[in-house]
């Protein structure tokens, strides 16, 4: 072999192992310690180890065991070093260097112990600000650098990197555990890891023309995550739940724009361009859910796409049964953008003038004075019951508040089709039709 | 690890108590202490008296500059603390909502910064 295709080689199995095992390497090494960056420094250096012995030597057969091996030295020290002043040193450092070597010597690079849970947890932990969880978990169990996650969380990689070294300062310093949460404190230990996953997917998602490419892969590195923590944990309904809506939500990707990046609704859109294996495999964990007997937050909202798919693809008319699944969210989460969600739905059975004193009162919650579905979906309601100066204003204000391009252009086309003033020629009854 | 409980609490609470619930209120605080010890986590604790009490120093250009209340007047203030070791902060945390003070005021949990770990720290 001749060195350049050593080279070549080496680097594309230490990436492979980056994608597959990174994630898995670093919980391992620092779930006794603690000390993330630490294992995360002692990781890339045995990564650049093996860029120079790799080309020469060949790549190994158990390429994590290897790197677990050059990295061992490396976490030794700090080891060492965060429990130097315990008495017990002695014997904890044998004990890490006993644990160390018995996963290296495995001869599979799936016998070594997979604790990336236990870090998705600590990622997680109520003592992390929230806003800093789903960063934390793309960089500490995906590898993911701090200028993607930055680009994608709106932050300079600077601002980025800083938030996530005081997180990983504080998992040490704080003695923030790297582990499993027990069984009863699980529940709500849980929903911030979801939360976490469910964060770092929709900051893709909020790039649908798939334009910023920091952006679209995070969607996938989150869908990631969400198969991950549905292998780890296969018993939890609402794991299974937002893996499923995931998908339905990754499934439509292709279907909502046009090729020239026109932001297409639901109804509009071509479902050939629909992914029907992601769907099915929605419906068939949304399914195993179920038969769980916990409903929770995510299966509902996973149902609610079932629901709006099952009308699509068959012509069922089901918005009293979407407008029922909103009411139990609501009861869950208290949320008003379910409520919007909820009058939408509302109007479709009942009519618009129903649907508009569903909607909440942007009186009541001052935060839907900047949230931009409101002010669409009141300019919706207010245009079918024929009030169209005032539909006229909420959808000037939906395009003020939109950050997205292709959905502002959207809102502008039916702010063209409102007609001047209002006109007595269309009676509510005959606007629901439409 | 070390962990600092802080108790910030409304000091005109305890003052309003009937001497009954006061009784209750040193009695809890008592039960906790004692559990604490019975678990081996306890290292020392002590009640502060209130703030209306305190002096706060400072030396500005080589003179001490003397001043009547606390550092930071807040209608909770801080009036006492429980030092404990445990294994992470989520036994710290398990612990500092057993405290009688988390239902009348609010716990704040610290990590001691113990000997030699700055250097490792910096060095790392």
């Amino acid at each position: 072999m001749n060195s350049t295709e050593g080279d070549e080689q080496a680097r594309s199995t230490a990436e492979a192992v980056a994608r597959r095992s990174y994630g898995k390497l670093v919980a391992f090494l620092s779930v006794r310690t603690r000390d993330v960056s630490a294992a995360e420094d002692a990781l890339s250096e045995a990564f650049a180890a093996a860029l120079v012995d790799w080309p020469q030597n060949g790549c190994p057969a158990n390429p994590e065991a290897w790197l677990l091996t050059a990295a061992r030295r490396k976490s030794i020290d700090v080891f060492r070093g965060v429990v130097r002043h315990e008495l017990a040193a002695g014997e904890l450092l044998r004990l890490e260097l006993l644990r160390l070597d018995q996963a290296a010597g495995q001869p599979q690079a799936q016998e070594i112990p997979d604790e990336r849970l236990a870090m998705m947890f600590a990622c997680a932990h109520p003592s992390i600000d929230a806003a800093v969880r789903a960063p934390l978990m793309l960089q500490v169990v995906l590898g993911l650098d701090a200028g993607r996650i930055g680009a994608a969380f709106l932050a300079s990689p600077t601002a980025m990197g800083k938030r996530l070294v005081r997180a990983k300062e504080k998992i040490r310093e704080a003695g923030i555990p790297i582990r499993v949460p027990r069984r009863e404190e699980l529940p709500d230990r849980l929903d911030a890891v979801l939360n976490a996953i469910y964060a770092a997917f929709s900051e893709g998602w909020t790039d649908p023309a798939g334009l910023d490419a920091a952006r679209r892969e995070l969607a996938e590195e989150g869908l990631y995550l969400a198969r991950l923590l549905a292998s780890l944990l296969p018993e939890e309904p609402e794991v299974l739940g937002l893996l499923a809506l995931l998908l339905h939500a990754e499934s439509r990707r292709r279907a909502r724009r046009t090729d020239a990046g026109e932001f297409v609704p639901l109804a509009a859109q071509d479902q050939a361009l629909w992914d029907h294996a992601q769907i099915a495999e929605a419906e068939m964990l949304l399914r195993r859910a179920s038969a769980m007997g916990h409903i929770g937050r995510f299966q509902l909202e996973a149902a609610v796409q079932s629901a709006h798919v099952d009308r699509c693809r068959k012509g069922i008319f089901n918005w009293a049964q979407v407008a029922e699944l909103y009411d139990a969210l609501f009861q869950l989460t208290g949320s008003p953008v379910v409520l919007i969600n909820r009058a939408l739905a509302v109007a479709e059975v009942d009519g618009a003038a129903a649907g508009l004193s569903a909607l909440p009162d942007e009186q009541a919650d001052g935060r839907l004075t900047q949230y931009q579905p409101y002010w669409a979906a009141r300019s919706e309601l207010l245009a079918r019951e024929g009030a169209f100066a005032d539909a006229r204003l909420a959808n000037e204000i939906a395009i003020g508040l939109e950050r997205d391009p292709a959905v502002r252009a959207f809102l502008e086309k039916r702010r063209a089709a409102l007609p001047e003033s209002r006109s007595n020629g269309i009676s509510p009854q005959r606007a629901q039709n439409e | 690890m070390q962990y600092l409980l802080l108790l910030h609490a409304n000091e005109a609470g305890f003052a309003q108590m009937t001497p009954e619930q006061q009784r209750q209120g040193m009695a809890a605080y008592m039960a906790y202490t004692e559990a604490l010890v019975k678990a081996g986590v306890y290292k020392g604790s002590n009640r502060l008296r209130p703030v209306s009490n305190s002096t706060t120093v400072r030396v500005v250009d080589g003179k001490a500059q003397v001043l009547d209340g606390p550092f930071i007047d807040t209608k909770e203030a801080l009036g006492g603390y429980f030092l404990i070791e445990v294994p992470d902060l989520d036994a710290a945390l398990s612990w500092a909502a057993r405290c009688p003070g988390a239902s009348h005021g609010v716990l704040e949990v610290r990590p001691i910064w113990e000997m030699g770990q700055g250097q490792q720290s910096a060095a790392a």
